[in-house]
């Protein structure tokens, strides 16, 4: 009998290609995302060697970062020059390269990370990267998913391998049922703030208890999207029926027979009874509120019934840390989070841009206006969201609200495009960094989850969202 | 790849702590399609003004840190996006080593490839090398990648851990393309295997 393994274990065993005596491994990737900021000099690379792409149909690639999300992107010229370039780059090179892709004019363009699973690409147990930290999202599907550097992707686009070392394991078990208004965005962010940005360096995180298996798919990807803003290479959700019903019948799934056949190794891929982890975190998922960050880092996380806290109240090199954080963001120590008025909400990412993100701050907007003065952009994380929610209604709610309802992109997440805020501008965002100048030059970031910037988005400061919420709702 | 041979350099001190990759190199420097020239764009928004005028307190601004080769920098350096324009950056300026008392995961590999040596120290260690490089261009660091030690300029020696493979590849300069091309037998068999276990990948 061999030894209990994690879902870990079994997926790095299951890809293994080559072994050297110090246990470096040429691990197989499955399926490579690209986009167009961190693959072109990957490409040059490949042509100035005169290499090919050595699996062009388990490589996919989709312009996100540096797209307009305006309604005029259609006539299809991008202003920017630079930005422009790119994106040409990638059409060129998927072409030359004969790799799959979604140009912007494709209603299935969108972030990378929503388009893969979307169209079914990524599937349990596979090995998954893409040159974008963000990676990490489709390991909700029980996939090993990473972000790579662009010698890494030019390493994967010549030889669908990785040399690599096997992380350590690391379990987080969310206890119990989630109250009210808190989101699987509340969920990670809490871990964060729980481990710190540093606490998974050099582990893989395995999400398990209750509150993760009572989460649909896309709250899924919202936990395992920011399993790197704590620093792990990569965060798993073991697959189940959850995941089995969202894959079948997708575009690129496995049909008939196939599907069944991959079923049965799927329904393996589970951490077996008494497997060990190097590092166990818990949290009650009743315990658990709707959170917000304060600070410059995505660590900075507090329940937002909190007060901005003293730099003094930290150790080490923190201290330091916090105090420039509350200069940059403009706060005062003991404000009370609630009373941190904001001029703009960004509701998109590849955190929180899937329709059930939408859904959720469509529920909180229903029937009412935002605030005058703020700024109110929805950036639907692909074009299919974007589709999909014009035909339930939500797109109106938004456009009713006064959100801007934009077309797809990563958008004001990092600001490549030229939605950005502007300096001292500040946003509560559904993106996934709250880092000095990510959404634009000096531009003050909350990160909080779809709902919670609803809520911001109708009394312009930040909310709790329970208060918006009707009695029914809240029961 | 060039080889990363016996340093002996300036070190500067950086000792905040999460230094992301958006201070590294700020995305409107990422728009570039070419892997050079990023190193005038390094830490940029806290290295210049709006009008581009250098600020004068950032650290690589002070006359004694402009050859700067050694950063030591606080907790958790390079997190954030996984950017490789990072470590472009950091060895265009002329930066061959960081050391902090832990790196992001992808930011670290990405820094093999690129010539850089990241070295990992105990809290007190990066403590001791941070005041040796507050001494500026008086003091000369020694990284010795063969011996695995950090050496202050009052001769104070610290040994530091590091992969033995990814050591091997530093030194010698390898290439990991050229190294992997070497098992594509091995990738073939596995391909082969997996057509038969997992058709539908």
């Amino acid at each position: 009998m061999t030894a209990p393994k994690t879902l870990y274990d079994k997926i790095w065993d299951a890809h293994v290609a080559h072994e050297q005596e110090d246990g470096t491994c040429l691990l197989y990737i499955d399926r490579h995302l690209v986009h167009e900021v961190t693959s072109p000099q990957a490409f040059e690379g490949l042509r100035m060697a005169g290499r090919k792409v050595r699996a062009p149909e388990k490589t996919i690639a989709v312009p996100d970062h540096n797209v307009p999300t305006t309604l005029d992107r259609v006539s299809g010229v991008i202003a920017n020059e630079e930005s422009r370039i790119q994106v040409e780059a990638l059409d060129k090179n998927a072409k030359e390269f004969g790799v799959n892709y979604y140009p912007v004019s494709d209603v299935r363009q969108g972030i990378v990370h929503i388009v893969g699973p979307e169209q079914g690409w990524t599937l349990p147990g596979m090995t998954v990267v893409c040159g974008d930290s963000h990676t990490a999202t489709h390991g909700a599907f029980g996939a090993l998913a990473h972000g790579i550097g662009t010698s890494e992707v030019e390493h994967v686009l010549a030889t669908q391998t990785l040399i690599q070392k096997k992380s350590k394991n690391m379990k987080v078990e969310i206890t119990g049922k989630l109250r009210p208004g808190v989101t699987a965005k509340d969920i990670t962010l809490a871990v964060i703030g729980e481990t710190g940005t540093a606490g998974g360096t050099g582990y893989v995180i395995e999400y398990c208890g209750e509150a993760i298996r009572d989460l649909s798919m896309e709250g899924r990807m919202t936990v395992c999207n920011m399993a790197i803003e704590g620093g792990a290479r990569a965060g798993l959700i073991a697959p189940d029926e959850t995941t089995f019903e969202y894959v079948k019948g997708r575009p690129h799934a496995p049909k008939g027979a196939q599907f069944e056949a991959a079923l049965n190794w799927w329904k393996t891929l589970y951490t077996d009874e008494g497997a060990h982890f190097d590092k166990v975190v818990t949290l009650k998922g009743e315990e658990i509120e709707p959170v917000v960050t304060w600070g410059t880092s995505p660590e900075d996380v507090l329940p937002i019934s909190a007060v901005v806290p003293a730099p003094e109240s930290f150790k080490g090199g923190k201290v330091d840390a916090a105090k420039r954080a509350i200069e940059y963001m403009g706060l005062e120590v003991g404000q009370k989070l609630t009373d941190i008025q904001i001029d703009t909400v960004f509701i998109g990412s590849c955190t929180n841009g899937r329709i059930e993100d939408l859904r959720a701050a469509a529920a909180i907007l229903k029937g009412k206006k935002i605030k005058d003065g703020i700024r109110a952009m929805v950036v639907p994380g692909s074009g299919l969201v974007r589709a999909q929610a014009e035909e339930e209604g939500i797109a109106q709610i938004f456009i009713d609200a006064g959100f801007e309802w934009r077309l797809a992109g990563c958008s004001m997440c990092l600001a490549m495009n030229p939605d950005q805020l502007s300096e001292g501008e500040r946003c509560a965002s559904t993106s996934n960094r709250n880092f000095e100048g990510r959404q634009g030059y000096k531009g003050r970031t909350h990160l909080v989850s779809p709902a919670m910037a609803a809520a911001a988005a109708v009394t312009g400061h930040l909310t709790d969202v329970r208060e918006l919420m009707t009695e029914t709702e809240t029961a | 790849m060039e080889k990363f041979e016996k340093l002996t350099g300036i070190a500067a001190p950086m000792p905040l702590v999460n230094i992301d990759t958006d201070m590294i190199i700020p995305k409107v420097f990422l728009k570039t399609i070419k892997r050079s020239g990023l190193g005038v764009n390094l830490f940029d928004e806290m290295r210049y003004d709006r009008q581009g005028n250098e600020i004068p307190d950032f650290v690589l601004n002070k006359p004694q840190y402009r050859d700067t080769q050694i950063l030591v920098a606080g907790d958790n350096f390079g997190c954030g996006s996984s950017r490789e324009h990072a470590p472009w950056a950091i060895a265009d300026f002329g930066i061959k080593c960081v050391i902090s008392t832990s790196f992001a995961d992808i930011f670290y590999n990405n820094c093999f490839k690129n010539g850089i040596l990241p070295i990992v120290m105990p809290q007190e260690v990066v403590d001791v090398l941070m005041k040796d490089a507050e001494k500026g261009s008086n003091a000369r660091m020694v990284v010795d990648l063969e011996a695995q030690t950090v050496t202050t300029s009052d001769g104070e020696s610290f040994p530091f851990e590091v992969d033995a493979f990814k050591k091997h590849c530093l030194l010698e300069g390898l290439d990991d393309i050229g190294l992997t091309m070497a098992h594509v037998k091995d990738i073939d068999a596995y391909e082969a295997k997996m057509a038969q276990e997992r058709p539908w990948v």
